[in-house]
């Protein structure tokens, strides 16, 4: 990862982006064009959140307005008001929170990639799943090459579009959406990777109204209701907890269709 | 030396003068013009002007050896070895050099505040934690933006703090200097002694210690002003 923006050298082998090797590429304007965000943050606890974020665009040379408004803008997309939160030092910030400025931070360049490593790692649970769904959020919106380095195979398989996974060594096993991953792992090393729920892990990537449902006619008055955002790992332990075959699945209150037990273990079964 | 009168004024002083009590706030008023206010301004004089050269001395021997690890060992040493000697015999091994002069007592001054900026220039310079560091050079600054904008900022608690021990440590080793030169408190505290007349050595003596604490509690003040971030509380 470090080898991308070339904090560390490299010896032999090579780097593109956007086709261009980075070895030739200026080190300093590499580095402003490339956001990184690292486990243990690195904010600069001197300065405010505000300033943390203006590092680079300050760099840049952009006009103050611009800065101001980028900065309120990044503060806004992390879910932090920047009223509140511009002038607080890193100190006066919990875990979660000095994680999105550095999230902000690395992003305020407005860069084409960013390099994320173990981010969301030194989090409790609660705080990192959230920030990792905030993250896909965010990555809707605006949409960057990510290279993300996390020792959570979950983590991966919900925040990745592909996924490689490395041996000790760093001998590349699989290369694969998360999707192929767990469904197909390449040897014995994946499989015990993802683990014997890998089929769980596989039901949450999908929601329900991915699938194709059957007609709602099938399904009994008892039948307990999905909605339709939720998955088909939420749908199945459901049905597991109300000792039901079959689910209704919901837009609201209107339904959809239904689901079966039937049918997600045939999602499930090898092809 | 001066050819100050040994007990003064002893036909026509005040019976606290002529009892030589304690404390004599009549001799204080009268005397403050000609005697503890040129004092007290040339103690300020000779502590600002050994604190300042201390400490452009240490940031640049902090600074080199911050870039340069192998000379570490070496100027901490000197500086330590310096900061042993007393300060009476530094003061006499001087004389011979420099002679009865205030650039003596300077000499000595600066280096005994030496010991304690060095250390914690540098120290304060290594403080900066390596994730920081990192996330600077990863951010694209230069190693000089990376000192100037990051490294410096983070090392001035560490440095406020030496030079608060500095300060109050020369503005009390000053008075020492009057051994040399009749500059500062220090001339009436030794007169005051020669003269077995108390209220000269008590109020100068006191003027030192109200001056040690104006210029700590000064610091303390600029400290704040420079680092807001390490006062910052978090809101409730």
């Amino acid at each position: 990862m470090k080898m991308v923006n070339r904090l560390v050298e490299l010896d032999e082998g090579d780097v593109l982006l956007d086709d261009r090797s980075v070895r030739t590429l200026d080190e300093t304007q590499l580095r402003r064009s490339v956001g990184y965000v690292i486990q243990q943050v690195g904010l600069f606890p001197h300065m405010t959140v505000g300033d943390n974020v203006a590092v680079v665009p300050r760099l840049l040379q952009w006009p103050k307005a611009r800065i101001a408004g980028r900065v309120d803008e990044l503060l806004q997309l992390m879910g932090l008001e920047p009223a509140e939160f511009r002038d607080r030092y890193p100190s006066q910030l919990s875990g979660g929170q000095r994680q999105r400025v550095g999230i902000a931070r690395a992003l305020a360049g407005d860069p084409g990639v960013l390099l994320m490593d173990e981010p969301f790692g030194a989090l409790d649970p609660i705080t990192r799943t959230r920030l990792q769904g905030e993250f896909l959020r965010l990555q809707d919106a605006v949409r960057k090459t990510v290279l993300f380095v996390t020792h959570d195979i979950d983590e991966a398989v919900r925040v990745g579009d592909r996924i490689a996974i490395l041996r000790e060594g760093g001998e590349l096993v699989q290369y694969d959406t998360p999707n192929a991953i767990l469904s197909h792992p390449a040897d014995d090393f994946v499989a015990q990777l993802v683990g014997a729920d890998r089929g769980l892990k596989l039901l949450a990537l999908h929601r329900v109204d991915e699938v194709e449902l059957e007609p709602v006619s099938l399904a009994g008055e008892d039948d307990p209701r999905v909605d339709a955002s939720a998955t088909l790992r939420d749908a199945l332990s459901l049905m597991l907890t109300e000792a039901a075959t079959h689910c209704v699945v919901t837009n609201g209150t209107r339904p959809l269709g239904t689901l079966s037990l039937d049918r997600i273990a045939e999602l499930l079964a090898p092809r | 030396m001066t050819s100050e009168p040994v007990i003064p004024d002893f036909g026509q002083g005040s019976d606290c003068v002529r009892e030589d009590r304690f404390f004599c706030w009549d001799w204080t008023q009268q005397h403050w013009d000609d005697t503890f206010q040129p004092a007290l301004v040339e103690h300020i004089e000779l502590t600002l002007i050994a604190v300042s050269i201390g400490f452009v001395i240490s940031f640049a021997l902090a600074l080199l050896a911050y870039r340069v690890r192998r000379f570490d060992a070496p100027i901490g040493a000197l500086s330590g070895f310096l900061y042993t000697i007393p300060s009476l015999a530094l003061f006499q091994l001087l004389v011979p050099v420099t002679g009865l002069t205030v650039t003596t007592v300077e000499v000595a001054l600066v280096s005994y505040t030496m010991l304690v900026l060095f250390r914690n220039i540098l120290e304060g310079l290594r403080a900066a934690p390596p994730d920081v560091r990192e996330a600077a050079r990863a951010m694209g600054l230069s190693p000089r933006q990376s000192f100037l904008r990051v490294e410096l900022p983070l090392a001035l608690p560490a440095i406020l703090a030496g030079l608060r021990i500095a300060t109050v440590m020369t503005i009390s080793l000053a008075t020492v200097g009057a051994f040399v030169v009749p500059e500062g408190l220090g001339a009436p505290i030794f007169s005051g002694l020669r003269e077995f007349f108390q209220t000269k050595f008590v109020v100068a003596g006191a003027l030192a210690v109200a001056l040690a604490l104006v210029a700590d509690a000064l610091l303390v003040l600029v400290g704040r002003a420079l680092t807001p971030w390490a006062h910052a509380r978090r809101p409730a």
